[in-house]
């Protein structure tokens, strides 16, 4: 039993670092821009299908990793110039509406360029088979997505809290105006963060590839997730984003896996059966639901 | 500009409009086109959903990402009250309301605490709730939905003709029209509106806003509901597509390309929305690049339509 | 000083804080019915943050606020204003996109105990005619008769600032809180502003909070000084003018 909770709560924060690789984006263009972007999760999945096709193409999955993460970043520059930065100025009901479209947009392209069915990215041939920790045997390409949000997650920690580029984003986070007082070029900024934020969901689509499917629509279900996350953590913060992301990936994946369980010992097995994954399934909203019920801003609001 | 206000040249176009609409199913019989009646059916039920969201969003100013709930729950109390044995109209389309109604007392309640990006992102996670929640419950049919045997029954009215089940969404559709018109002329309608402008002012000037805006919310959750029954009838099924979060993404491009807060907005956007779609995937089948390209196109050069939160559909004088 | 007058409103030791930050601390101040109160202090003394927190916009920190004996802890912003505790705005907060008549009528419209609650959903607020006729008569009252049609946010300045006064006065409260009306005005606006809340002073006790000096010691039946978020003295407008202390932290020579 503990050795599940210890395999499960090793998923959860696996999928949390990922999500925090989504929401890092989103919440400093959220942050900074006070811009809502649904086509977020676009950008991962151009970013996963990026990686499949080179991937395959090259035979080199690292390879694939950085074109897909090059080539999203080019794409997000190439968006944010020509459309996104008319929307910055306008309320939020029209940037829903204007990334809603691109959702719909990316969605066919994909399915024009690369065919209705799912694809496959698989992970290097080295790392698939486990390793031992502790007592039992864990998955090694997942230990990698493990090291590799982690690191990321401290690079970024470190690019925010102690360098002069990250001082100026969380300047602009909290007060634009006086950013642009100081002289700084915010046009500039906003397009190095934007591309910067699509890199990472492009690291985040190719490194859950080999695990998930790389399919049309892949996008949308985990931008809500990260939405999820960034509110929960405050729109804003990054700091907010890691601990939403923990939060998320581990209450989700604990959930879905403890749940059943727990509800077969307080219920017959039939009301168990059916309850189980509904309620496991809602966790986490309703996780979010309390949490901006008690703290309308989220855990850590940027402008406090 | 200012608050709402019907021009008569616009009352009487809605005239014209619904006389056309009471025409259209002798009209299609006379083209030998009768399938198209029961896809007006369809139109006009998604112009009662869209017009429900115009309430939240185009009156009350409330940017609500999670419309889908309320409008799946109308379509699943029918279904599941079926599935009991409870096929009166009379019953089970005033029940859809009533739970939606509650679901979004529930909903608002919480909600309307949060303000900008939290309120659209709160109502989506509500909505998403309520999507898991029933696809996850396999007595409701899962991810297949929950099929309607046979339509209600509405006293000696056949629905199952689709032209009688057309003439009664027609007749519900109309009379919520007018009642929100009334609505939005009335002191509670006024007072939504100046929320919508300045929602500090009304609270300085003696308004418990929060209860306006959760009424209104409430409201349109209800309509919705009442609009989710008549889908479940149309289509003989309540499926979890109602719920889904694109179902919401969809009701609120129609009501922005029809106009925000104008009382017939939602009307305009679904009829338009959903003949175009009907027209263009004959043609192509990634009609959906089209339907992207339109939208931008209304967001970034016709602004009055998105910021109607702003200047469509009231007066100009 | 004020033992066995009429209070109508009673601020007892009052703090906000923002952070470590205090913009009020421990202040307190009485207003008589019927009075005109100045409130006067530097920039900073903290004067629209006990606007703010009299008025429900902002919750306090410690103290009592008791309007019309009713404690007002914890009341929320529309429940004060029921109560009869109306404000003005220090930067116009008016509904800018309303025409001029529809904005003052939104204010008379809120009086539930004269018109009824505006949940109403059927009957055509153009039939309201007792509400509309109210709202031209308080049009007339602050010089606005002409502009009734006219979309709020194309006024001047200066007309903007009387609607902002409309509007508090709208829903016939028993205290008036007049957070800078003069703001921003020029010479001749001012005068004529000055005379409105004259006029006003007849009906309805004022709680005023205001630079202009002149027109302080015009209209003040009384005057409290706030200084670094303190009430350092309250008294008639020549007892403020000779107080020493008065003097040296904010009065300077400008009166002297």
């Amino acid at each position: 039993m503990t050795q599940l909770i210890l395999e499960q709560a090793l998923n959860g924060l696996q999928f949390g670092l990922m999500l925090f690789l989504l929401a890092a984006g989103l919440t400093l263009v959220f942050g900074i821009m006070d811009m809502i972007n649904l086509a977020h999760g676009s950008l991962y999945m151009v970013g996963a299908y990026l990686a499949a096709e080179v991937t395959q193409a090259s035979g080199s999955f690292i390879t694939g990793v950085g074109v897909a993460m090059l080539g999203t970043a080019v794409l997000a520059v190439v968006l944010e110039v020509v459309l996104l930065r008319r929307l910055y100025a306008r309320n939020h009901l029209a940037q829903v509406l204007a990334t809603f479209a691109l959702i719909l947009i990316a969605n066919e392209c994909v399915r024009i360029v690369w065919g209705a069915q799912t694809l496959m990215l698989n992970a290097p041939d080295a790392l698939s088979g486990p390793v031992r920790i502790g007592g039992f045997l864990y998955p090694s390409y997942r230990l990698l997505i493990i090291g590799v949000g982690a690191l990321i997650a401290g690079l970024l920690y470190v690019l925010v809290a102690r360098t002069r580029i990250g001082m100026w984003v969380r300047a602009g986070a909290s007060n634009r105006e006086m950013t642009e007082a100081l002289g700084i070029n915010v046009r500039l900024l906003f397009t190095a963060v934007f591309a910067f934020g699509a890199a990472l969901c492009a690291l985040a689509g190719a490194m859950l590839g080999p695990l998930l499917a790389v399919q049309v629509g892949m996008g949308e279900s985990i931008l809500i997730l990260a939405f999820v996350v960034i509110v929960i953590g405050g729109i804003g913060s990054i700091r907010g984003a890691l601990v939403g992301s923990l939060l998320v990936g581990l209450v989700d994946t604990l959930g879905r896996a403890m749940l059943p369980a727990m509800l077969r010992a307080l219920f017959s097995p039939e009301v168990a059966s059916s309850l189980g994954p509904a309620l496991a399934s809602v966790l986490i909203y309703v996780l979010m639901a309390a949490i901006l019920f008690w703290r309308p801003e989220g855990l850590f609001p940027a402008r406090a | 500009m200012g608050l709402y206000a019907t021009t008569t040249r616009r009352r009487i176009a809605a005239v014209f409009v619904l006389l056309g609409l009471i025409a259209l199913p002798w009209g299609m019989r006379l083209i030998g086109q009768e399938f198209y009646v029961s896809f007006a059916s369809r139109v006009l039920i998604m112009a009662l959903a869209a017009t429900s969201l115009n309430l939240v969003i185009g009156f009350g100013g409330m940017v609500s990402f999670g419309h889908a709930a309320f409008f799946g729950a109308g379509a699943y109390c029918v279904a599941v009250l079926a599935e009991s044995g409870v096929t009166s109209a009379w019953l089970a389309w005033p029940a859809a309301t009533g739970v939606a109604a509650v679901l979004a007392v529930l909903v608002g309640a919480i909600s309307l605490r949060t303000r900008g990006v939290y309120f659209i992102m709160i109502t989506l996670a509500f909505a998403q709730m309520v999507f898991y929640l029933v696809v996850s419950l396999k007595t409701w049919g899962g991810d297949d939905g929950l099929p309607l045997l046979q339509r209600s029954a509405f006293g000696s009215l056949d629905l199952k003709d689709d032209s009688t089940f057309y003439f009664v969404v027609l007749a519900i559709l109309a009379f919520v029209l007018f009642m929100l018109d009334r609505i939005a002329h009335s002191r509670f309608g006024r007072v939504i509106q100046s929320i919508r402008e300045n929602e500090v002012r009304m609270e300085a000037l003696g308004y418990p806003v929060f209860s306006f805006k959760l009424v209104c919310f409430s409201l349109g959750g209800a309509l919705a509901g009442l609009a989710g029954a008549l889908m479940a009838n149309q289509a003989g099924l309540a499926s979890p597509n109602l719920l889904h979060w694109m179902q919401s993404g969809i009701l609120m491009v129609m009501i922005v390309i029809g106009g925000v807060g104008s009382v017939f907005g939602g009307v305009v956007g679904a009829v338009l929305l959903l003949v175009c779609e009907e027209a263009f995937v004959e043609i192509t089948p990634h009609w959906q690049i089209g339907l992207g390209l339109l939208l931008l196109a209304v967001v970034l050069w016709a602004p009055l339509g998105i910021a109607g939160l702003f200047g469509w559909g009231r007066n100009r004088e | 000083m004020s033992e066995g007058l009429d209070l109508l409103l009673d601020v007892r030791g009052v703090s906000k804080h923002f952070g470590g930050v205090y913009a009020l601390n421990n202040a307190s101040l009485s207003v008589v019915r019927g009075e005109v109160h100045a409130l006067i202090g530097p920039n900073g003394a903290g004067k629209t943050t006990l606007i703010h927190v009299l008025s429900g916009a902002l919750p306090c920190n410690g103290g009592r606020v008791v309007f019309d004996g009713n404690d007002l802890e914890r009341r929320p912003m529309h429940e004060r204003v029921t109560l009869g505790l109306a404000r003005s705005y220090q930067i116009t907060n008016i509904f800018t996109r309303l025409t001029v008549l529809d904005n003052v009528a939104m204010a008379v419209q809120s009086r539930v105990r004269d018109w009824g609650s505006s949940f109403s959903f059927w009957k055509p607020f153009s039939l309201d005619s007792a509400i509309i006729g109210e709202a031209h008569a308080l049009l007339a009252q602050v010089s606005l008769s002409g502009m009734a049609n006219r979309l709020a946010g194309q006024l001047s300045h200066g007309e903007q600032r009387s609607l902002e006064v409309a509007l508090a006065l709208a829903t016939k409260p028993k205290l008036l809180l007049l957070d800078e009306p003069m703001a921003g005005m020029g010479p001749e606006e001012s005068e004529r502003m000055v005379g409105l809340i004259e006029h006003l002073a007849q009906q309805v006790t004022i709680l005023l909070v205001e630079h202009d000096m002149d027109a302080v010691f015009r209209l003040a039946d009384r005057i409290s000084v706030l200084v670094g978020g303190t009430v350092i003295a309250s008294g008639s407008p020549e007892a403020i003018r000779g107080d020493a202390e008065v003097r040296r932290a904010y009065l300077g020579d400008e009166v002297a």
